[in-house]
């Protein structure tokens, strides 16, 4: 665990209560069985707590508490597969800090600090992440083009589009429809058709905008990929040590011992790899390494958690009653989410050079 | 003259600096400039040329070969950010530190921690000055993970023991000139059994036998012990207390040995490496596209490694105490160290393979005699296996399987 200051202590230690005692995985599985994409109460209560404005400026209505605070919060709602746009809300704001114009700045900013719009981004194109490449095109203010995979399209009413030739703002309305594709995890995703839909560029970011905001979601995701990595080691070794078989406490097998303590030190190089996304992102050192560095760390060792928590539960963590297969699901939606191991490998090997 | 630790406030950290690049100056030979083996004081005979000579006294006689260690006993007395402060400067004249090997990571911290006033006296200063090396007489034929099944037994003469039995893997033994040694005082407790004595190699009845390793190294030894007269004075703590002693001691051995990687940190990057012999594709991208993507998996899991040191210490220091990542380290750091040296073979191709003679480079045969001799890491010091029994005993709370 990072050394955190009062300030971030304090946010951890309300969140976590929150997550817990309001949002529990049970929550979770309520808000799918009513055929919801997140509970709107909940959503308020966050924008009520200043979560949706953790990152934005002050005089834009936000708190400004920087991203390992953002971080932290998001940890503690992985761990509970807590269902709200607070992540891709929390990017399409970063967007805008990053290359919004004053007026846009001024007139987005406000609305998704309280929380009252929802943003997201819309970058992707076809299944797998291929990086700041997209073939959408603007012309005379007007943008066309598919977004494959959109995560909280039905909640949005913001798209920060990724178009050929830089970063754009659509609203949701006229010009923009979208065509629900319902993914294992059972959350909101969305593919986001735009025709000739009203566009702003976000000009003032520079060329290497829509990287610095891929960097941020791949830290981002990697935090609340934490949080899920975390939930499963805990509650599998809580089930190790309450399972009797052989008239014998299964956590006292040496065989299953040893898979644990590997899974510990990947589960503390993980925690490891994105608290340093997440400095990175506060200091401005070295953003795309460590961003590589978080996301990869994050895909490889949520994987590995996810299929050991589901064989060390045996067959109760097939079943729907028990947690464990919802992390799995959600796991392997994050971990195609802004770049796949085999993505930001090569991505460190372009940034050294080889 | 360096002033006590602690004492001198940040802002004279510069006229510090100063001292030591006149020192330096005045007294690092220039033909030693990157000549320094972290390995030179348990793998190999002494044998200096005048120039190290000089080197060596210069830096011991100032106590800065150990320079946090306290000025009464020798050591350089310097506060944590002066050391670091000549780290960096040694660092940039490329002078290394002639001062080093087990007393000085292991055995000297444990005696100041342990040790009665009149011991400190005796064996601090000459660890300081480079004068004394000590090795470790812990393993023994049957307690290697089991390091508390130990045989060697002390007999109590009065004012002298009287030792018996045989140790194993004594790193640098037929070089050392004392041994730090976990004795059996007591057959009846396994644990409580145990004492932690000092004994002189030239004693009669000390026989040391050299092993030939796969590296076709013989840094470790077989040392045998048969009715060696050791004087009680030479035992640290009460008797009784060498297990309490001797884990103390391995947590220094743990930290040095995950700590081994910071040799690597000045190393070539193996991407470079990997570019010059293999060479690269249009894109400029490294010509073995497989290759390319374990490198980059091995780097990615190095810095996660480095950061995760960085991390363990920051805690410690937070909370006042080891942080519980701090058990990872030793695992993880060895595995790592031996996939670098994997990586580096594979890239070499058969001339990663050079046992000696001609068609190899100097360092190609370094490198396969490190790939050789670093399987020992995740053997020695609490094998792999060890450390993830003690992460789930008593980190995780795994009931013990025994």
């Amino acid at each position: 665990m990072a050394v955190l200051n009062e300030e971030q202590s304090m946010l951890r230690d309300m969140a976590r209560e929150w997550a817990v005692n309001e949002s529990p995985v049970n929550a979770w599985r309520k808000v799918r069985d009513a055929g919801l994409d997140f509970d709107a109460s909940k959503w308020a209560e966050m924008g009520q707590m200043g979560w949706t404005g953790i990152i934005v400026p002050e005089e834009f209505g936000g708190t400004d508490f920087g991203w390992m605070s953002l971080g932290l919060v998001v940890e503690e709602l992985g761990k509970t597969l807590t269902a709200s746009p607070l992540v891709a809300s929390s990017l399409a704001a970063s967007a805008i800090a990053l290359g919004g114009s004053q007026a846009q700045k001024e007139k987005y900013l406000p609305q998704l600090a309280s929380g009252e719009l929802i943003g997201t981004l819309a970058f992707d194109e076809g299944p797998r992440h291929r990086g700041a490449v997209a073939e959408t095109s603007v012309s005379g203010g007007k943008l066309s083009g598919t977004k494959s995979f959109v995560h909280e399209a039905n909640g949005a009413g913001l798209f920060i589009v990724l178009a050929s030739d830089g970063v754009c703002l659509v609203e949701k309305g006229e010009g923009v429809s979208l065509s629900d594709r319902e993914l294992v995890d059972r959350r909101d995703h969305a593919e986001v058709t735009f025709a000739s839909a009203q566009a702003e560029k976000l000009a003032d970011g520079g060329d290497n905008l829509a990287e610095a905001i891929l960097d941020r979601a791949r830290i981002l995701t990697a935090a609340e990929m934490l949080g899920m990595a975390q939930s499963v080691f805990d509650t599998t070794l809580a089930y190790l040590k309450q399972r009797v078989q052989f008239n014998q406490v299964l956590s006292t097998f040496q065989a299953l011992q040893h898979r644990m303590a590997g899974l510990y030190t990947d589960l503390e190089l993980m925690r490891t790899a994105v608290e340093a996304g997440l400095t990175a992102l506060d200091t401005g050192f070295k953003v795309p390494e460590a961003a590589c560095l978080a996301k990869a760390r994050a895909n490889d060792v949520l994987h590995l958690m996810s299929r050991e928590g589901i064989q060390l539960h045996g067959g109760v963590g097939m079943t729907d009653e028990y947690d464990v297969g919802f992390y799995l699901k959600r796991a392997r939606v994050l971990e195609a989410s802004w770049g796949s191991s085999g993505f930001l490998k090569d991505r460190h090997a372009r940034l050294n050079g080889y | 003259m360096a002033t006590a630790a602690g004492t001198r406030p940040d802002d004279d950290l510069e006229t510090f600096r100063g001292e030591v690049k006149a020192f330096l100056k005045a007294n690092f030979p220039d033909e030693l400039k990157g000549k320094g083996n972290a390995l030179r004081s348990v793998d190999g005979p002494t044998e200096e040329n005048e120039a190290e000579k000089a080197w060596r006294v210069a830096m011991g006689s100032r106590g800065w070969g150990t320079p946090t260690w306290p000025k009464q006993y020798g050591g350089g007395g310097l506060s944590k950010k002066q050391a670091r402060v000549l780290e960096q400067e040694m660092a940039m004249a490329g002078a290394w530190n002639p001062i080093g090997g087990m007393g000085v990571m292991m055995f000297g911290p444990t005696l100041l921690e342990y040790g009665n006033e009149a011991q400190k006296q005796e064996h601090i200063p000459p660890i300081c000055r480079g004068e004394i090396r000590w090795c470790q007489g812990y393993s023994e034929p049957n307690a290697g993970s089991d390091l508390a099944n130990l045989q060697t037994f002390a007999e109590d003469r009065g004012d002298h023991y009287v030792v018996n039995g045989q140790k194993t893997w004594t790193s640098g033994g037929q070089w050392a000139d004392k041994c730090f040694c976990l004795v059996r005082t007591d057959r009846s407790d396994k644990h409580k059994g145990i004492s932690f004595l000092l004994i002189d190699m030239d004693a009669p009845g000390v026989e040391v036998r050299p092993i030939q390793m796969i590296s076709g190294m013989s840094p470790f030894c077989e040392t045998f012990f048969t009715d060696v007269q050791v004087p009680k004075e030479n035992l640290v703590g009460e008797e009784g207390q060498g297990w309490n002693i001797g884990k103390r001691l391995l947590q220094h051995e743990r930290t040095n040995i995950s700590g081994g990687g910071a040799a690597m940190l000045n190393a070539q990057p193996l991407s470079k490496i990997a570019k010059d012999y293999l060479g690269t594709d249009e894109n400029g991208q490294l010509a073995d596209a497989d290759l390319r993507g374990r490198i980059a998996d091995y780097e990615i899991a190095w810095n996660t490694f480095l950061l995760t040191a960085r991390r363990a210490i920051e805690e410690s220091k937070a909370q006042g105490g080891v942080s519980e990542i701090s058990s990872i380290l030793k695992n993880v750091g060895s595995k790592l160290g031996q996939q670098r040296a994997e990586l580096l073979i594979e890239i070499m191709g058969f001339r990663g393979l050079g046992w000696e003679g001609e068609g190899f480079t100097q360092k190609e045969l370094e490198h396969v005699r490190g790939w050789l001799f670093g399987k020992a890491t995740t053997i020695y010091g609490g094998s792999t296996e060890i450390q993830n029994n003690i992460i789930a005993k008593r980190i995780l709370g795994m009931l013990d399987h025994q």
